[in-house]
């Protein structure tokens, strides 16, 4: 098959955030359909995917990494993706999400939950997984190739960056686009 | 042998979850569970901070309804001032979330559920997306892509942007919409009109489609609740609590959101990050409550607009004699209504001379130590309790969200479509997306339900008695 031919494999990931970038992603709206003639989205929320797949060429990562599932799926993205993206202000700095890093995990859970039944401790890992001690950028986890910071993304920043890499070139986002929040 | 099946993760919801179900020793379903495994503790951080940051960090709660989270807690800032928020400012706020009801209801309807309601629930799963929707049927996704763009703009219009905007505060809002932006917004409607009919149609289509199997997604006797109007209609940004039995007997009515710890009680799991909210006075069996579009259609007396009206009473005969619809699949159908509804009230607003003040933000200090604020969310009763001191700074957080509400149901639907479709040792595809489905049908939010607790994709393991795994999807 020829190098034109070949669609690029897109994936995205949803990490601990609030899902708010993977909405501005949907606010491309009709460009989000051309985009989707363009590109293989192989893996993400909006596909019934479950494992993430091998050779992705691009995966766009919302969220901090917040407990160890969330680690676990970095690293698979890291393997399996040529190009990581930060995606968003949780993805770059840890943003509204590692609020929480002030406060040890136990003190987090008892404030949240009082009665016997309550998932803490041993027995509710065997169904849920273990919170890190702080929510991490994914830079600390694992190595990243491109930040695109936003609360979320506009959806001009996100059309910038994706249209660039489709189009084989460096992403070079303009300074008005480099902002948090 | 008994064994458990785990669906994990759970796809085509907002959030992160699994599916466990445990088979007994003859193979037929002991017990199901839905996990929610996200955890954010957004009610323990935000003490120590100001009322005033709230709506900007609760937003943040989730990036699928942040408006209903900028209008409960600016509503909880409210009563923290205790003054007369502006009529203008009201109208404004209530246009945001119709605008809101629109885009969230349509990204539901048309992008998460409707490759299952188009292509089939056995459809190939690698088709079984937004994707394989629009080979099949371009027009209906642009149609519902452009639909649920205009909900989005309408926010924008207002706050700026359309995800997190900062424009709703304590006393009031920061921004009227121009003259433009509203009659940019009035010149679509027609266009929106026409492809809820569209979808109207499908959705009655769908029904007949799944005759067979559409009692299986959730259909069982539980309570009903949401805000009704002073009149007793429709109502999603204030009015009263209502509460239904199966039968459409009224257990509460009239009752004020600021009680709502007397109404609700939270249980709790140790193999769920997501509470179990329960109607206190019947305790935690009898008092499953069900929330958002069904349960707001249930509760109350009438719509109050001529559309959604004409649509809401053919939608009663599912229910039939006074009673509540009670099967959860029809959670679409009355999405699709509330858009209606949302697109009628959007009309009625625009052309309201109220907007015209200019007087849209009262200011003040903090007045009370406590405030308790509540908007219907796209899924169901929102509410921000705080707690704070003379100088604003909070104490105490509490956050009641849509979705946590359904959770008990959520459960009990998983049990029964696993008790009707879930036969051997083998996890099959169009199970698999059956159970998802069942969860889809509530269109769950868990990035914002786990606000304190989890995250949704749905995983599925099928577990021995001895617990061994049998077999994961």
């Amino acid at each position: 098959m020829s190098e034109q031919a070949k669609k690029i494999r897109l994936a995205t990931a949803w990490l601990g955030g609030c899902s708010g970038c993977h909405m501005s992603f949907l606010d491309l709206d009709e460009l989000l359909i051309e985009l989707i003639e363009r590109v293989d989205i192989v893996y993400g929320p909006l596909v019934d995917t479950k494992e993430f797949p091998e050779d992705v060429d691009i995966c766009l990562v919302e969220g901090a990494v917040t407990n160890v599932e969330n680690l676990e799926l970095a690293r698979t993205i890291r393997n399996n993706s040529s190009l990581v993206i930060s995606f968003g202000d949780c993805a770059v700095t840890g943003n509204v999400t590692s609020m929480r890093n002030r406060i040890p995990v136990k003190d987090l859970l008892t404030a949240v939950y009082h009665e016997a039944q309550a998932p803490i401790g041993a027995e509710s890992l065997k169904f849920l997984p273990a919170l890190l001690k702080k929510a991490l950028p994914l830079h600390q986890a694992i190595k990243v190739d491109i930040y695109l910071p936003g609360c979320p993304p506009a959806p001009e920043r996100i059309a910038t960056a994706v249209t660039a890499l489709l189009d084989k070139q460096t992403v070079n986002l303009p300074p008005e686009m480099r902002t948090f929040g | 042998m008994s064994r458990t099946v785990t669906i994990e993760p759970v796809t085509r919801i907002e959030g992160h979850a699994k599916i466990t179900i445990e088979l007994d020793d003859s193979g037929k379903v002991a017990d199901t569970r839905f996990h929610v495994t996200e955890f954010r503790g957004f009610e323990k951080f935000c003490v120590g901070r100001s009322f005033w940051e709230m709506p900007g960090i609760t937003a943040r709660v989730c990036g699928i309804c942040p408006v209903s989270h900028l209008l409960a807690s600016s509503k909880a800032g409210d009563a923290i001032l205790g003054v007369r928020t502006p009529a203008t400012a009201v109208a404004l706020r209530r246009l945001m979330n119709h605008g809101q009801l629109v885009q969230s209801h349509a990204l539901s309807f048309f992008l998460l559920s409707g490759p299952d309601l188009v292509l089939g629930m056995d459809a190939d799963p690698a088709q079984r997306n937004m994707v394989g929707l629009i080979a099949a049927n371009p027009d209906l996704v642009r149609r519902g892509v452009r639909l649920r763009a205009f909900g989005q703009q309408l926010i924008r219009s207002l706050g700026d942007r359309s995800i997190h905007p900062s424009w709703a505060v304590p006393g009031g809002v920061r921004k009227s919409l121009s003259d433009e932006q509203r009659d940019d917004i009035f010149k679509q409607l027609p266009e929106m009109y026409a492809t809820v009919e569209i979808a109207l149609d499908l959705m009655k289509d769908v029904l007949d489609k799944y005759s067979d199997e559409l009692d299986a997604y959730g259909d069982f006797p539980s309570l009903f609740m949401g805000l009704v109007s002073a009149e007793g209609g429709l109502e999603h940004y204030d009015g009263k609590l209502r509460v239904i039995d199966s039968d459409g007997k009224i257990l509460e009515n009239g009752a004020n959101p600021e009680d709502y710890q007397s109404l609700i009680g939270e249980a709790e799991k140790n193999w769920s990050y997501l509470k179990f909210p329960y109607y206190k006075p019947l305790g935690p069996e009898a008092g499953m409550y069900r929330v958002g579009p069904l349960a707001r259609l249930n509760v109350c007396d009438f719509a109050g607009t001529p559309k959604a009206d004409r649509e809401l009473r053919q939608f009663r005969h599912y229910g039939g004699h006074g009673k509540p619809v009670s099967g959860s699949f029809y959670y679409h159908y009355a999405r699709l209504i509330e858009i209606l509804f949302s697109l009628e009230r959007i009309e009625e607003i625009l052309a309201d001379e109220i907007l015209i003040d200019h007087h849209i933000r009262s200011q003040a200090g903090v007045n009370q130590n406590i405030g308790i604020g509540v908007s219907e969310a796209p899924r169901g009763t929102l509410f921000h309790h705080y707690k704070v001191d003379d100088n604003g700074i909070l104490e105490n957080v509490n956050l009641i969200i849509a979705t946590g509400q359904n959770n008990l149901a959520m459960n009990r639907t998983v049990k029964q479509l696993a008790e009707r479709f879930l036969s051997g040792n083998k996890l099959d595809q169009g199970l698999l997306n059956r159970l998802e489905h069942g969860i889809r049908v509530y269109d769950p939010c868990l990035s914002c339900s786990t606000h304190a607790a989890g995250q949704l994709p749905l995983q599925v393991k099928l577990i021995s008695a001895k617990g061994e795994l049998l077999d994961q999807a």
